[in-house]
C-alpha cells in the first residue's frame, strides 16, 4: 500500500483537480453531489498522503535522498522543462498537513455552506485550491513550483472574491491578487536569473551547482538572486511590507480563510524558502534579511492584533505574526523549527478559524468581539476547541505550539540576542491578544439579544479532530524525532532548553493573567489603558497606517505618473502615429495623381518605363550584340 | 564610345557598299520604297492630326494600303493580300460603321485631342521612343541578305498545317470567341 | 564622335538608296511612334483604337521585314504576321463592341471621362 502511494504520489494533486473539473463542468448546480465528489477525492488524496508518509518513515527516503519521478514537459531547443514528483520527509509532512486541513475544511464547508446557492462553485474552487497547493508541494523544479504558485494565487483570488456581489469582497480579492503579484514578479526575476546562470531549474541539480558556484564566484550575485527569490515569499506569506492583503482576505467565506491562513496559501512562501534552502543557507546576508523581516513581522503584527476588534482580523494578524516566526526560524538557520511550527500552526490556526466561522455564523455575521460575550454557555463544544487552539498558539505545554515555538526561540537565541528578545516579546503579545479574544468573546455575561447557538455536526466534527491534532501534534513531533526527519545539513538535536522554555511559559502565564484582570475581572479599565497609551493605541488600532501610506504613495506616484504617461501617450505616441498616418496620406496624394484612373496616363507611364529599359539596353549595346552572336 | 563609332562605320559600309554599286535597279527600288513609305507615314500623321474623324478613318485605310504594298515589295504577296482584305477592307469598314453608329451630329470637330500639355508630353514620349528605336536600329550591323523563298502561299500553308497547327486552331477559336464576345458586349447582358 | 560627323554626304546618300532591313525598321518605328502619340492624345475611343491599329501594323512590318532580309529558307515571320493580323482583327471587333457599350452606358466615347479605375 505504501509503495503504491509512493509511486503514485502524482495522483495526490491530480484527484482534487479532477474533482474541480467534474464539479465545474457537470455537477456545479447540485450542492450535495458536488460536496460528495470534492470530499471523496480529497479523502483519497489524504489516504495516499498517509501512504506516502508511512513509506517515507519506514523507507530509505531522507532529506538528502529524496525520491524523484520526472517526465519531460516541454522541450525548446536545448532547454528541457520537466515536471514530476519529489518526495522527501518535508514533502510528506506538507502533504499530510495540506490534505488533512483541506479535508476537514471541506467537511466543515458542508455545514457552513448549507444555505448558500453557490456551494457547488465553492467546492470546485476549494478542490482546485487544494490541488494547486499539493502540486506546489511536490514540485521538482522552480518552474513547476512557480506555475502552481500562480495557480494558488488565482484560486485565492477566486475564493476571497467568492461573494462577488459584495464590493468589499471584490476589492479584497483584487488586493490579494495584486499584492502577491508584486512579490511573484521579484520571484520570477530570481527564477529567470537562476535559469540564465545555471541553465537548469531542477532542485536537485541546483543543489549540486549552487555551492560550487558560490565557491568560485563568491556570494555577490547569488545574494541578488536570493533576495529576488525571497520577494515572492514576502508577498505570498504576508511578510512586512506586503502583509496588507492578508487581513482583508477574510472577506471570503470563513473556511477559505482557514485554508488560506493555515495550510494552503501563506505557507507556500515558507515552504519555498525551505525547499530552496540550499540557496538561502549559503548566503549569510540573505539569511540575515530573512531573519529580521520575519522577526519584525512577527512583532509588528502582534502589536496590531492586540487592539483589533473583529474576530477574524485578530486571527489574521496572528497568522502574519506566526508566519513571521517561521521566517525567523528559517533566517536563523533552523529548517526543522520552521517546518515544525508550520505543521502545528496549520492545525491550530485552522482550528481557530473554523471556530471563528462557527461563532460568526452563530452570531448572524456579527464579527466584533465586544458585541459577543458569554458564548461558552451557548456553544460549549466550540468553546472547548477554541480554548485548545488558544492554549496551543500561546505556547502552553503540552499543547502543540509550545514545542514548536520553543524550538524557534532556542534557535533564535543561539544566533542573535535581539532576535530572541523580539521573538519572546512576540510570544508575550501573542498570549495576551489570544487570551483577550477568548475572554472577551466567550466569558462574561450573555447578552440578551445574543442569537448564538451550537453549530451543526458537520461543523463540530472537524473542530474536534483539529483540536486533538492541536494537542498531540507538538508532543508527537517532539518525541518522535521530527528533527531527525526534516532537517537541513546536519540532524538537529532534540532538546528543551529549560531556561528558554521556562521563561516563555512564564511570560505566557503573565499575559494570560493580565488579560484576565483586564477583560474578565475588569480590575483595569481597557478604555483607560487605551487612553493612557493614546498614540500607541491609535497607531496599532489603525494598523500603523500602512494601507493609508500605500494609498498616499499610489495617489502621488502611480496616479501622477499615470497622468504624465497618459499625456505622453495622448500627445507624443498618438501624435507620432497620427503624424505618420498624415505623412502617408500626403505621400499618397502624390501617387494618386498618377493613379487618376485614365488609361492614357497609364500608357504614358508604361512607355516611359519602356524607354528607360531600351535606353539601358542600348547603353549596354555590346553585351546585347554578343548575345545576338552575329546572326545578322 | 569608340565601339559605337566603329559600329556606325560598319553600318555605313555594309549598307551602301560603294558608289559604283548604284545602278538603275537600285534607284527604282529606292524610289518605290520611298514613295510607299511617304504614303504610309503621311497618312498615319493625317490619322493623328485630322480634326474630322471620318477623314482619319479614310487616311488610316490609305496607310494600311501603303503598308500592304510594302509587303508586296518585300516579296510577301500573301501578307500583302491579307493586309488589303483584313485591314483595308474589314477593319476600315468596321471603324467607319462604328463611327457612324456612335455619332450623328456634325463631324467637323469630331476628333478632339487632349490639352496642350498632354500633347507635348505625348510628343516627348513618342519622340524619345523613336530615338531609342532608331539608335538601336542604326547601331545594329544588319547583313542584308535576301534569299529567294519561292512560293510564299505554299510555304505558309505547309507550316500552318504542320508545325503551327495548334496556334492556327487557337487563332480560329480566338476569332470565334471574339465574335461571340463582341456580340454579347454590344448587345448588353441585361437585355437578353 | 568625330567619325560620325566626318561621314560624307555621298556616304549618306549611298546608304539611303540601298534599301535594307534598317530602312524598314525605321519606318516601323516612325509608324509606331505616330500611333503612340495618337494613343496618348486622342479623346475619342475609336480614334484610340485606330492608333492601336497603326502600332500593330508597325509591328507587322518588322515581322515581315525580318523574314525577308534573313538568310534562311523559312516563313515563320510571315506566319507570325498572319497570326498577328488575326489577333488584331478580333481585338478590333471586341474594341468596337466595347466602344458601343460605353457609348450607350455613358452617352459619350471620350476616354478622359472614363476614370472608374481611379483609386
Amino acid at each position: 500500500m505504501s509503495e503504491f502511494a509512493l509511486t503514485h504520489a502524482w495522483l495526490i494533486p491530480l484527484l482534487p483537480a479532477l474533482a474541480f473539473v467534474v464539479i465545474g463542468f457537470f455537477t456545479r448546480l447540485d450542492k450535495s453531489i458536488s460536496a460528495k465528489i470534492a470530499i471523496s477525492m480529497i479523502s483519497v488524496s489524504f489516504l495516499l498522503a498517509l501512504g506516502v508518509l508511512a513509506a517515507v518513515i519506514s523507507g530509505p527516503i531522507t532529506m538528502d535522498n529524496p525520491l524523484i519521478q520526472k517526465v519531460l514537459w516541454a522541450k525548446m531547443g536545448t532547454l528541457e522543462l520537466s515536471m514530476g514528483v519529489l518526495v522527501d520527509p518535508m514533502t510528506a509532512m506538507m502533504l499530510i498537513v495540506v490534505t488533512t486541513v483541506a479535508l476537514l475544511v471541506q467537511i466543515y464547508s458542508v455545514g457552513y455552506m448549507e444555505h448558500d446557492p453557490g456551494a457547488g462553485r465553492f467546492f470546485a474552487f476549494l478542490s482546485l485550491f487544494a490541488s494547486s497547493m499539493l502540486g506546489l508541494v511536490i514540485s521538482v523544479n522552480f518552474l513547476q513550483m512557480y506555475a502552481f504558485w500562480e495557480l494558488v494565487g488565482v484560486c485565492s483570488y477566486l475564493l476571497i472574491g467568492f461573494y462577488y456581489y459584495k464590493i468589499s469582497a471584490r476589492e479584497a480579492a483584487k488586493k490579494a491578487f495584486i499584492t502577491t503579484r508584486i512579490g511573484d514578479f521579484g520571484m520570477l526575476l530570481g527564477i529567470l536569473l537562476l535559469q540564465i546562470t545555471f541553465g537548469t531549474l531542477d532542485f536537485m541539480e541546483l543543489k549540486e551547482l549552487v555551492p560550487a558556484y558560490i565557491w568560485i564566484s563568491g556570494t555577490g550575485f547569488m545574494t541578488v538572486v536570493g533576495l529576488l527569490l525571497f520577494i515572492g515569499p514576502i508577498g505570498k506569506s504576508g511578510q512586512f511590507p506586503l502583509h496588507v492583503w492578508l487581513p482583508d482576505a477574510m472577506e471570503g467565506p470563513t473556511p477559505v480563510s482557514a485554508l488560506i491562513h493555515a495550510a494552503t496559501m501563506v505557507v507556500a512562501g515558507v515552504y519555498l524558502v525551505g525547499r530552496a534552502y540550499f540557496i538561502f543557507s549559503a548566503l549569510p546576508a540573505v539569511m540575515t534579511v530573512i531573519a529580521w523581516i520575519g522577526g519584525f513581522t512577527a512583532f509588528f503584527a502582534a502589536t496590531i492584533a492586540i487592539t483589533q476588534r473583529p474576530f477574524k482580523r485578530i486571527l489574521a494578524y496572528s497568522t502574519i505574526s506566526q508566519l513571521g516566526y517561521m521566517m525567523l526560524a528559517l533566517g536563523v538557520g533552523s529548517l526543522t523549527a520552521s517546518m515544525f511550527h508550520l505543521m502545528t500552526h496549520a492545525f491550530f490556526k485552522a482550528l481557530l478559524f473554523l471556530c471563528a466561522g462557527a461563532v460568526i455564523e452563530a452570531m448572524n455575521e456579527e464579527a466584533d468581539i465586544f458585541k459577543m460575550g458569554g458564548l461558552r454557555h451557548r456553544m460549549p463544544t466550540t468553546f472547548k476547541c477554541m480554548a485548545v487552539g488558544v492554549l496551543a498558539i500561546a505556547g502552553v505545554p503540552p499543547f502543540a505550539g509550545f514545542f514548536s515555538k520553543d524550538m524557534i526561540l532556542a534557535a533564535a537565541a543561539e544566533v542573535s540576542m535581539p532576535l530572541y528578545l523580539l521573538a519572546a516579546a512576540t510570544a508575550f503579545l501573542t498570549a495576551f491578544y489570544m487570551a483577550r479574544l477568548l475572554f472577551v468573546a466567550f466569558f462574561g455575561e450573555v447578552r440578551e439579544d445574543c442569537p448564538a447557538h451550537e453549530t451543526n455536526s458537520y461543523m463540530r466534527m472537524p473542530l474536534v479532530v483539529l483540536a486533538v491534532l492541536a494537542v498531540v501534534s507538538g508532543a508527537w513531533g517532539h518525541f518522535a524525532g521530527f528533527g531527525e526527519w526534516v532537517y537541513f545539513g546536519a540532524v538537529q538535536e532534540e532538546h528543551i532548553d529549560f531556561m528558554i522554555a521556562g521563561s516563555s511559559v512564564l511570560l505566557t502565564l503573565i499575559a494570560f493573567a493580565l488579560a484576565y484582570e483586564i477583560y474578565v475581572a475588569k480590575r483595569f479599565s481597557a478604555h483607560l489603558l487605551a487612553q493612557r497609551f493614546g498614540i500607541l493605541y491609535t497607531l496599532s488600532y489603525n494598523k500603523y497606517y500602512v494601507d493609508e501610506f500605500y494609498t498616499i504613495v499610489r495617489n502621488t506616484f502611480v496616479d501622477k505618473l499615470g497622468a504624465v504617461l497618459y499625456w505622453f501617450d495622448l500627445h507624443v505616441v498618438d501624435g507620432v502615429v497620427n503624424g505618420l498616418a498624415k505623412g502617408v496620406g500626403c505621400l499618397s496624394c502624390v501617387f494618386t495623381a498618377l493613379q487618376n484612373g485614365q488609361a492614357q496616363r497609364y500608357v504614358a507611364v508604361f512607355y516611359c518605363g519602356v524607354i528607360v529599359l531600351v535606353a539601358y539596353s542600348v547603353f549596354c549595346a555590346v553585351r546585347i550584340l554578343n548575345l545576338l552572336g552575329g546572326a545578322f | 564610345m569608340n565601339e559605337a563609332v566603329n559600329l556606325i562605320h560598319g553600318v555605313v559600309n555594309w549598307g551602301m557598299g560603294t558608289a559604283a554599286d548604284l545602278d538603275m535597279g537600285t534607284l527604282i527600288d529606292a524610289s518605290v520604297f520611298y514613295a510607299l513609305m511617304w504614303v504610309s507615314v503621311l497618312s498615319a500623321l493625317g490619322v493623328v492630326l485630322c480634326k474630322n474623324v471620318v477623314h482619319s478613318a479614310l487616311l488610316l485605310t490609305a496607310s494600311f494600303i501603303g503598308v500592304g504594298c510594302l509587303y508586296i515589295y518585300m516579296s510577301s504577296p500573301f501578307i500583302g493580300a491579307v493586309q488589303f482584305l483584313v485591314y483595308g477592307g474589314a477593319v476600315a469598314i468596321l471603324i467607319v460603321m462604328a463611327l457612324m453608329l456612335t455619332r450623328r451630329d456634325d463631324m467637323s470637330e469630331s476628333n478632339p485631342s487632349r490639352n496642350i500639355w498632354c500633347r507635348v508630353g505625348a510628343a516627348v514620349i513618342s519622340g524619345l521612343f523613336f530615338c531609342c528605336m532608331a539608335l538601336v536600329t542604326l547601331l545594329t550591323p544588319f547583313k542584308n541578305v535576301t534569299v529567294d523563298l519561292g512560293d510564299s502561299v505554299t510555304g505558309l500553308a505547309d507550316m500552318m498545317l504542320t508545325k503551327y497547327i495548334i496556334p492556327f486552331e487557337v487563332a480560329a477559336v480566338l476569332l470565334l470567341i471574339a465574335m461571340i464576345g463582341a456580340l454579347v458586349l454590344a448587345k448588353g447582358a441585361h437585355e437578353s | 564622335m568625330i567619325d560620325i560627323f566626318s561621314l560624307s554626304v555621298m556616304d549618306i546618300v549611298n546608304w539611303s538608296l540601298h534599301v535594307g532591313l534598317a530602312h524598314f525598321l525605321l519606318l516601323a518605328a516612325v509608324l509606331f511612334s505616330i500611333g503612340l502619340y495618337g494613343l496618348l492624345t486622342k479623346k475619342g475611343i475609336i480614334s484610340t483604337l485606330m492608333c492601336v491599329e497603326l502600332m500593330l501594323n508597325a509591328a507587322n512590318i518588322n515581322l515581315v521585314a525580318f523574314n525577308h532580309y534573313r538568310p534562311f529558307q523559312d516563313f515563320s515571320g510571315q506566319l507570325m504576321a498572319i497570326f498577328s493580323v488575326a489577333v488584331a482583327a478580333s481585338e478590333v471587333a471586341v474594341g468596337i463592341a466595347l466602344a458601343f457599350r460605353i457609348y450607350r452606358e455613358h452617352g459619350s466615347i471620350h476616354v478622359d471621362e472614363l476614370n472608374n479605375m481611379k483609386g
